[in-house]
């Protein structure tokens, strides 16, 4: 088990261009986010919605690691991972808008971002749900003897439910090709890992399926990368899988609406002291890959993307009242069984009146 | 004193930890930050670890509720929210439930599960769920669902006494309903419904979070002339039949108001055991009107799925008040 927390030594151009590329990526990623959380506080957006505010040097080098034909499986906290893949911004936020033009037609929202062109099989709301799904794609690649890798990422709570255990036991007797990869934000809601996890070294906790595993520093792209590659390539050469944990801190509450009160001004000091975005920016400064006005005009140039996501989900319809029964089932099943014969589903709605005069609607 | 129900359960924990130093308190985030919904709000600092964090792992937070309730201590639990306790399920259908019968009375389960649930805040698939059927269902679990601050303090203090296991289920969107009551505040007990509202023509029954639609239909519906009497059972096991069916017998007509998905579901149970003692008064079918049998919908189309005052007003509409068969109880056969 090796724990790679390391520096990197000076780069050469090739490396300096890749990481302004990563920069880029991470921009969209922390702009998205700030765009979301205004929107939410707009009412534009509903339900639960979580963000990857001070996960994005995480968030790229996880994608950077894994290729095209692989699959993701994610939790909730899905956003950045679906821009990076290449989901489409607009489409993104108007999933999270729950408009008809989203990447599940407004159904999945915010937690449950789902598409199959980029093959990420999901966001999940239920903690721990992705794991035995993300196992099971993973068993599926290896009956069909394919080279495809499976990365399953949850958070450093999601470490404490049974469907851990389960997971990462089979995983290992099965020689499964999937990485898991924990996200050490070092909170579970208000919960510190040091609360709720009797081996708060997370990654140690392979060792009990014989799996190999890593801890690296989450707020460097090019560490997480660097060890999200070997895990990657180990799982897909050896069929073995792979424990990774990345550990950085949550810049924002939980979710949008959560206030935090439960963290003191240290704690926020220290993790906004540790900045990944700001963190790089002032690396690509300083190491002379970039001046800061460059560095701005790629924020402005994001500023615009996210600028056009949010005007494509605001002019995205809602999804029809009609469709509420359209995907339950796969074949013809009456479940709007509460409606009697010859009767309007929305009498209420405009033009959906019954036409029977014996019964009018309000009368 | 005006109270909401949030505070009205919060102030039931804290007199009942008080009382009795075996009530115990734990789950997700209920120490801290007090729950999501601020339920256990300043618990952990009166009651120290007798109101605890855990880790993220409900089947063992249930599990480990039995445990200790087999060793003298009355555990209550929180899931966070309704989707949340499934993980807890099998704890729940397979241990909490049928412990006593199959010790044949060795041991009781005094504990209660704490299951905030339904929807009508924008909460999404997970969050919005109306899960009482499994329980229900399942013999050996009460199921508990106060609609009003007074019940919402007595029923979780008589939940928290009971010898048995309590599937406590508090519907969200009434989190923040105010009333006028003094604490403590003892409502009739488990396996009593409450007339809400008299009337005379037809019977709502509601529970939960419906119980304040039925209210507002039967407002509405006074306004035009009809008189309907609104019937909150409080907990569905015990199930008040006698109530129920003496409020049917008295107006001949009744619909069932709920929140969950129609189709087997505890709606579907009342109007059951309504027809099967109340036949003979009946002047119309009993009717449902419930959540479609979907998913739960996005926040965009939920106002569509949960039945409001309209769909109320529109079901007793068809109560066949001209006597005259409404050719849509027919099977498509028979219409034509
Ligand atoms: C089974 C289940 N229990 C509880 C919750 C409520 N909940 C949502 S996220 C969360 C904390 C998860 O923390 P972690 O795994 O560290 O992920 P993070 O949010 O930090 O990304 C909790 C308790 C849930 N979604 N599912
Ligand atoms: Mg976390």
């Amino acid at each position: 088990m090796a724990t790679t927390n390391r520096r990197r030594p000076a780069r050469s151009a090739k490396s300096s261009e890749e990481l302004l590329g990563f920069y880029r990526q991470m921009l969209l990623v922390r702009r998205f986010e700030e765009r979301t959380a205004q929107a939410y506080t707009e009412a534009k957006i509903g339900g639960y919605c979580h963000l990857n505010l001070g996960e994005e040097a995480t968030v790229v080098g996880l994608m950077a690691a894994i290729e095209e034909r692989d699959y993701l499986f994610t939790n909730y906290r899905d956003h950045g991972y679906a821009l990076i893949r290449g989901m489409d911004p607009g489409r993104v936020m108007a999933e999270l808008y729950g408009r008809q033009d989203g990447v599940s037609k407004g159904w999945g929202g915010s937690m449950h971002l789902f598409d199959t062109d980029v093959r990420q099989l999901g966001g999940y709301g239920i903690v721990g749900g992705q794991l035995p799904l993300a196992a099971g794609a993973a068993l599926a690649v290896s009956y069909r003897d394919g080279d495809e890798v499976v990365m399953c990422q949850m958070g450093d709570g999601t470490t404490n439910i049974g469907a851990f255990h389960e997971t990462l036991n089979m995983a290992s007797l099965w020689d499964l090709p999937i990485v898991f990869v924990v996200v050490n934000n070092q909170l579970g809601m208000g919960t510190t890992v040091e609360v709720s996890s009797a081996e708060p070294e997370l990654y140690k906790r392979a060792s009990a399926y014989r799996m190999e595993s890593a801890r690296v520093d989450g707020n460097d792209v090019i560490a997480v990368r660097d060890a999200a590659k070997l895990a990657v390539e180990r799982a897909r050469k050896e069929q073995k899988p792979y424990l990774l944990e990345t550990v950085s801190g949550r810049l924002k509450g939980h979710s949008v609406v959560d206030p935090a009160a439960y963290r003191s001004k240290d704690e926020i000091e220290a993790v906004r002291a540790q900045d990944p975005v700001a963190g790089l920016h002032d690396r690509l400064v300083g190491d002379g890959v970039a001046k800061v006005d460059e560095l701005a005009e790629i924020d402005a140039e994001i500023g615009r993307i996210v600028k056009a996501a949010v005007e494509f989900a605001d002019k995205s319809p809602a999804p029809e009242v009609s469709s509420l029964f359209d995907y339950t089932y796969a074949s013809p099943v009456p479940n709007d069984s509460r409606r009697l014969p010859g009767e309007a589903l929305f009498p209420t709605e405009p033009g959906n009146q019954p036409a029977d005069p014996l019964f009018p609607v309000g009368a | 004193m005006t109270l909401s129900i949030g505070k009205a359960l919060n102030a039931a924990l804290r007199d009942a930890m008080r009382e009795d130093d075996t009530v115990l308190m734990f789950g997700e985030d209920v120490g801290a930050l007090g729950g999501v919904f601020r339920v256990t709000d300043g618990l952990a600092a009166e009651f120290g670890d007798r109101c605890f964090d855990t880790p993220l792992a409900e089947a063992g937070i249930v599990g480990m509720a039995v445990g200790m309730a087999m060793n003298g201590f009355r555990p209550v639990v929180e899931m966070q929210f309704d989707a949340f306790a499934y993980p807890a399920f099998e704890q729940i259908a397979s241990h909490v439930a049928k412990m006593r019968n199959r010790t044949r009375g060795a041991v009781n389960l005094p504990m209660v599960i704490r299951v905030p649930y339904a929807g009508g805040i924008g909460g999404v698939e997970h969050h919005s769920d109306s899960s009482e059927a499994y329980y229900a269902h399942t013999p050996g679990l009460k199921v508990v669902t106060p609609a009003t601050v007074a019940d919402a303090y007595s029923l979780l203090r008589e939940a928290i006494a009971d010898p048995d296991p309590v599937v406590f289920m508090e519907a969200k969107k009434l989190y923040w309903a105010k009333d006028e009551v003094s604490l403590p505040v003892t409502t009739a007990p488990f396996g009593t419904a409450e007339v809400r509202r008299e009337g005379t023509d037809a019977t709502l029954v509601a529970y939960g979070p419906a119980v304040p639609v039925a209210l507002e239909a039967a407002a509405a519906a006074a306004e035009d002339g009809r008189s309907l009497e609104v019937v909150d059972l409080r907990t569905l096991v015990p199930f008040d039949d006698s109530a129920v069916a003496e409020s049917v017998r008295k107006t001949g007509r009744c619909v069932v108001v709920a929140e969950a998905t129609g189709f087997a579901g505890v709606s579907a149970e009342i109007a059951a055991r309504v027809q099967e003692r109340c036949f003979h008064s009946l002047w119309a079918p009993v009717l449902r009107v419930t959540g479609w049998d979907v998913p739960y919908p996005p926040p965009v189309l939920e106002k569509y799925h949960l039945p409001g005052v309209d769909r109320v007003l529109d079901t007793v509409d068809r109560l066949q008040w001209d006597d005259v068969p409404d050719p849509r109880f027919l099977v498509p056969e028979q219409a034509t």
